[in-house]
């Protein structure tokens, strides 16, 4: 005791002792902060590679090789009757127009088997394209005209560099005669790369050239819609009850509890509860967004409601006393002020809910909508898929022009979750109150 | 606004399930090795344009057949591929929801590879030898011991001096089921004691074979082959577990072993000589025939020698052909609808 009063009487403050503790204490701040800085810079560097990953391997994914022809719309062979008609223009074999272009082009090709490969060259999608562009204008036909045509996967690979020349041949998917028949092409200026608009256009396909996420993209835009409508309204008005109504008594207790527990679920759970009740009780279809969308709703209504009663409950009670005491009713109370307060807390839980249910592919699982589906679906109760079950289902498929499809996919989900996000922190900047 | 939105909701989704009637898509459920080729006669078959495309959900093979058994109508599904032939008690259960009619679609043959990366020598390896790396429970001088074997040169002093590391599929794929089956039992024969136990307590002995070491030795890699392929291509002294298509894909990358003597070649396993091989199935509902448009046009695709055939798109994408005869046999069955027998 006396110690110290000796010490502080003699020279004030900075003694040796106290300057050691007070070095100390800067070095223990020092040190935590490089532990926080090497955290972030951690969890920075994960997302580095992450994203670098991604990217590196699935930029490709939006350049597309094509080869052009010079392709002769025979007419004995697209419409021998001179009939012009839309049925016989889709029916006609645009197969053996490309195969009379390749067998033109290299005429010295005889074999069989050469042959095969000779019109694996070009993608089997390539025949849709000629059809499409000779319904769009008949008069195409009797004509020769160069075209630009889909390449196949395994030359798309070639060309991108991902299939190696100095591999054994008979490891390699294409072959020697491939390799020349390549190069020729390449010397004529005909093999060009693009960017693959069909990628966003397209359907699911098992021809990764031909592979596209229009469909999988609507698919999530409506479950996302039925999601939102069924979730929202329903988690906001239990929020407002639960906060402004309701007796705080054991039961709202046990009901708050409740719907903590429900917002750690596991998502698994939720489909299971999909198919129990959508499926085989309310016999909705099966695949459909409808059913997906009211699955993702039931996972995404505690976060909504959690959300919604935070911002509620941020709402001062100044301006609920104030409207009462000039006369207004609860309900007015609660509409005319309270709800407008809390609006972007409020939207910005359910963007997030939201964002949460549009990267969600177990419980989809259960209800049917990992599945393979071609056609785009143009209403909520057409079978559809999601983008992240698109995603898993090009992962796992075994051609390896997946590969680079899956990370493209995996990119457009990235930015519509980035958007979403984005979308919640703008509105919360714009709108928030502070108090 | 929100009342008026919640209500609109509401009428919506009611609107929209009332209308919910008469499929005009035939759906397809089951195997997800079967589901590549599934798939891909599927497209095509939307593709020449008479029908809508198949809706085809990869949800395993006992999954598949569930969902198939469950009963007849518009909910249910009108096929099934599976990666193995429909159990007794499949049949019994469908019967049982009034589904008495199946047709049976033998499509082709899928091998199992054990695969490593091209950077070092090919594995080469017996049953027996599998069963003794990796089986959770080994005989040793008659006596089940837990497997003690650390490297390969444990299991045999012929077999390279690395460790075990074995990249497969996890138990609910239908991989797994095979390998397990084919792999590991017939290993498991080859020593008497598990022989006889297989002829006194036939349970024992599959829980014997078909048990797993958890010790680290085998690593369970996720459904997805293509992330085996990967791991394989980094880490050379690993093997992988899987379908032959994968292989067949990645040919520039990973090599496939020799078990019992035999390459697993196209051929070899079209033969029947490669030991790890197995038939992939299709099971149709026929009562669905004829009120669900297209599914006799779908199986004559599916059987026509463009596609299930020698030279057919299905073996492009890794599917391997019966003989001739036997495609000829399965065809005039398949789209004539014969009923299954069970034998």
């Amino acid at each position: 005791m006396t110690d110290i009063q000796n010490q502080t009487n003699k020279a004030g403050w900075p003694t040796n002792g106290a300057n050691k503790i007070l070095a100390k204490r800067h070095r223990t701040e020092r040190n935590f902060r490089r532990l926080g800085l090497t955290a972030i810079l951690i969890a920075m560097a994960l997302l580095a590679t992450l994203l670098v990953s991604i990217v590196g391997k699935g930029y490709s994914a939006f350049i597309q090789t094509t080869i052009t022809l010079d392709i002769n719309f025979e007419q004995e062979i697209l419409d021998p009757k001179d009939t012009r008609s839309p049925e016989t223009l889709k029916a006609a074999s645009y197969g053996s127009v490309i195969r009379n272009a390749l067998r033109t082009e290299f005429p010295e090709v005889k074999s069989r088997i050469e042959l095969r490969r000779l019109f694996g060259l070009i993608s089997k999608g390539a025949v849709q394209e000629l059809r499409n562009a000779v319904l769009a204008n008949p008069k195409l036909i009797g004509t020769t005209r160069a075209f630009e045509l889909t390449a196949s996967d395994d030359v798309d690979m070639f060309i991108k560099g991902y299939i190696s020349r100095d591999v054994v041949e008979q490891d390699r998917r294409i072959k020697n005669n491939e390799i020349v028949w390549i190069d020729r092409l390449q010397n004529q200026n005909a093999i060009q790369t693009r960017f693959n608009t069909r990628f966003f256009t397209g359907g699911d396909s098992r021809e990764p050239e031909v592979a596209g996420i229009l469909g999988a993209m609507v698919g999530s835009l409506y479950t996302l819609f039925i999601t939102f409508i069924i979730s929202f309204p329903i988690g906001v008005m239990s929020a407002i009850y639960l906060e402004e109504f309701a007796p705080k008594n054991k039961l709202t207790d046990v009901i708050e509890v409740n719907i903590n527990n429900l917002a750690a679920v596991p998502s698994i759970v939720f489909g299971l509860l999909g198919v129990a009740l959508f499926l085989n009780v309310a016999h909705l279809p099966r695949s459909a967004p409808l059913v997906g969308g009211l699955t993702l709703a039931l996972m995404t209504l505690p976060t909504i409601i959690i959300a919604a009663r935070a911002s509620i409950r941020a709402v001062p009670g100044s301006i609920r006393n104030a409207a009462l005491g000039l006369g207004a009713s609860k309900q007015q109370a609660v509409f005319h002020h309270v709800l407008p307060l809390s609006l972007p807390g409020i939207l910005t839980g359910t963007i997030i809910g939201l964002s949460q249910a549009l990267g969600e592919t177990a419980p989809l699982l259960m209800i049917g909508m990992v599945a393979f589906i071609v056609d785009i679906p143009g209403g909520v109760t057409d079978p559809a898929t999601v983008l992240p079950v698109q995603i898993f289902l090009w992962a796992d498929s075994p051609e390896r022009a997946f590969v680079e499809k899956t990370s493209g996919a995996i990119m457009v989900l990235l930015s519509f979750l980035v958007f979403m996000n984005a979308a919640a922190v703008l509105l919360r900047k714009k709108f928030e109150q502070r108090w | 606004m929100l009342k008026k939105t919640l209500g609109l909701a509401v009428i919506a989704t009611v609107a929209i399930a009332g209308q919910a009637a008469a499929r005009d898509q035939i759906r397809i459920v089951g195997s997800s090795t079967v589901f590549p080729f599934a798939t891909t006669v599927a497209e095509t078959f939307g593709n020449k344009g008479n029908f809508k495309t198949p809706v085809v959900e990869s949800t395993g093979s006992g999954g598949g057949l569930k969902l198939f058994c469950a009963g007849v109508g518009d909910a249910h599904p009108d096929i099934t591929n599976a990666s193995r032939r429909i159990k007794k008690s499949e049949v019994t259960k469908c019967a049982k929801a009034g589904i008495t009619e199946i047709t049976e679609v033998k499509v082709g043959f899928d091998g199992i590879v054990l695969a490593n990366a091209k950077t070092t020598a090919p594995v080469k390896l017996t049953k027996k030898q599998i069963f003794m790396a990796l089986a959770k429970q080994v005989p040793i001088n008659g006596v089940m011991v837990e497997n003690p074997y650390k490297t390969w040169s444990d299991v045999d002093p012929s077999l390279p001096n690395t460790k075990i590391e074995v990249l497969g599929p996890p138990p609910t794929s239908g991989t797994r089921d095979a390998f397990v089956e084919l792999a590991m039992e017939g290993g498991a024969k080859k020593f008497p004691t598990l022989k006889a136990l297989r002829k006194s307590d036939k349970k024992a002995f599959k829980a014997i074979a078909h048990t797993i070491r958890e010790d680290g030795a085998y690593i369970e890699a996720g459904e997805n082959d293509n992330l085996i392929v990967q791991k394989l291509v980094t880490n050379p002294k690993a093997i992988g577990v899987f379908g032959f298509s994968f292989l067949d894909q990645n040919s520039d990358r990973i090599q496939g072993g020799v078990i019992g003597g035999v390459k697993p070649t196209f051929e070899n396993i079209s033969k029947g000589d490669y030991g790890i091989s197995r038939s992939l199935y299709f099971y149709v509902k026929n009562a669905h025939v004829g009120t669900v448009p297209g599914i006799k046009e779908f199986i004559a695709e599916f059987t026509s020698e463009d596609a299930f055939g020698e030279f057919g798109y299905l073996t492009d994408k890794g599917l391997i052909p019966l003989s001739e005869s036997e495609r000829n046999l399965i065809r005039e069955k398949a789209t004539s609808l014969q009923n299954l027998k069970m034998m």
